[in-house]
């Protein structure tokens, strides 16, 4: 995993919008995190509590949203969230489809005080 | 309102991360197309046999001058494998990280003669998910799947198989004792990803090595 590189990051997008939006202190960080991207897990809030002492996102909150992996059949054109080990269209059976869905992963906004 | 009062407010951000990495893979793609080289990254679980196809590869590719990036958490013993042929070969080693990323690409090609080659296979660290998120500047994917990992691969590790521009299913000398369906495979893999090819070698007997150099040498190639 690469939790630090991640955090790492996180941070310098934070600090950078936080002090162009005149914060005091960031409260709430929103990310949104596809299912294929990256296995990111919540223990980025120990790296992350483990960087921001001392900086304007000390003691922020992180929050996921988990997007799910989501097919468009090539067939019939339906989308569908693949379960488990079962990946065939509801609609028509095709197997797959194409990825419309599930490789997000950006900051999405934050929570500021100032 | 008073002045100690804070005033909270949602500020949209929308910034995506990792780009940092995605800007040193583009120099490092300007760099290795001003040489003209053909950079392959390999993908693979730890022991899938990346190494191994390495040095077949090498025994197979004639006339074409090939150098080696070997990825690892620690040790030089892949590179010491390589550097046996002759080969320029550069050992990383990533100290814990799980993947391989453009500025360790960066720092390993400064020890390769690009003027002298004409393409450079990267082995990644063994891992099927995080290399994936990294792009080194590399011109194709390389995804390896040996055949005692099962076929159901896709299902658990679908962002591999989408992003790969080919996969290469190894060990086939052992599909006669494992449970492997290749057909199974072929059909997820070409779920998520239609037009890509899938060439089942064995580095043991030989079989489908031949499919892979001439994988490589079309890709080679091509201006
Ligand atoms: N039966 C069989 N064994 C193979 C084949 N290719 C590789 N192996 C064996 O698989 C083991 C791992 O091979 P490596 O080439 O070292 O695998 P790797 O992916 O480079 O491993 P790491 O770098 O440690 O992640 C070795 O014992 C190889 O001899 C093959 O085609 N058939
Ligand atoms: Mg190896
Ligand atoms: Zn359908």
């Amino acid at each position: 995993m690469h939790e630090m590189a991640v955090t790492e990051d996180i941070l310098r997008i934070v600090k950078d919008h936080a002090e162009r939006g005149g914060a005091k202190k960031v409260t709430d960080i929103h990310l949104v995190i596809g299912e294929l991207s990256s296995f990111i897990d919540d223990s980025i809030q120990f790296y992350f509590d483990l960087l921001t002492p001392n900086t304007i996102a000390e003691g922020a909150s992180l929050h996921f949203e988990r997007i799910r992996i989501r097919f468009r059949c090539r067939k019939c054109g339906q989308e569908f969230e693949p379960d488990g080990q079962d990946w065939h269209c509801p609609s028509c059976q095709a197997l797959g489809g194409d990825v419309v869905a599930g490789k997000e992963f950006y900051v999405e906004s934050i929570e500021i005080t100032s | 309102m008073s002045d100690n009062q804070a005033i909270s407010n949602r500020v949209p951000v929308v910034e995506r991360l990792l780009t940092a990495n995605e800007e040193v893979a583009a120099d490092n793609r300007v760099q290795f197309r001003s040489h003209d080289v053909k950079v392959f990254n390999i993908m693979a679980s730890p022991g899938a046999g990346k190494t191994t196809l390495l040095m077949a590869t090498i025994a197979a590719l004639a006339g074409h001058r090939l150098g080696v990036i070997e990825g690892d958490v620690a040790s030089q013993i892949d590179a010491d494998k390589i550097a046996t042929t002759g080969t320029p070969v550069v050992q990383i080693n990533t100290g814990g990280a799980c993947h391989l990323d453009a500025p360790m690409i960066r720092h390993a090609v400064q020890a390769l003669p690009l003027e002298d080659l004409d393409l450079v296979l990267v082995e990644n660290v063994g891992n099927l998910i995080c290399p994936v998120s990294f792009d080194l500047g590399q011109d194709f994917n390389v995804g390896l799947i040996s055949v005692p990992e099962g076929h159901d691969k896709p299902y658990k590790y679908p962002a591999i198989f989408e992003a790969v521009d080919l996969v290469v299913v190894t060990k086939s000398d052992l599909l006669p004792y494992l449970d492997f369906e290749v057909d199974t495979f072929r059909e997820l893999v070409h779920g998520l990803n239609p037009t890509i090819p899938i060439i089942v070698v064995s580095a043991k007997t030989g079989e489908g090595i031949g499919d892979w150099i001439a994988w490589l040498e079309d890709k080679l190639g091509r201006g």
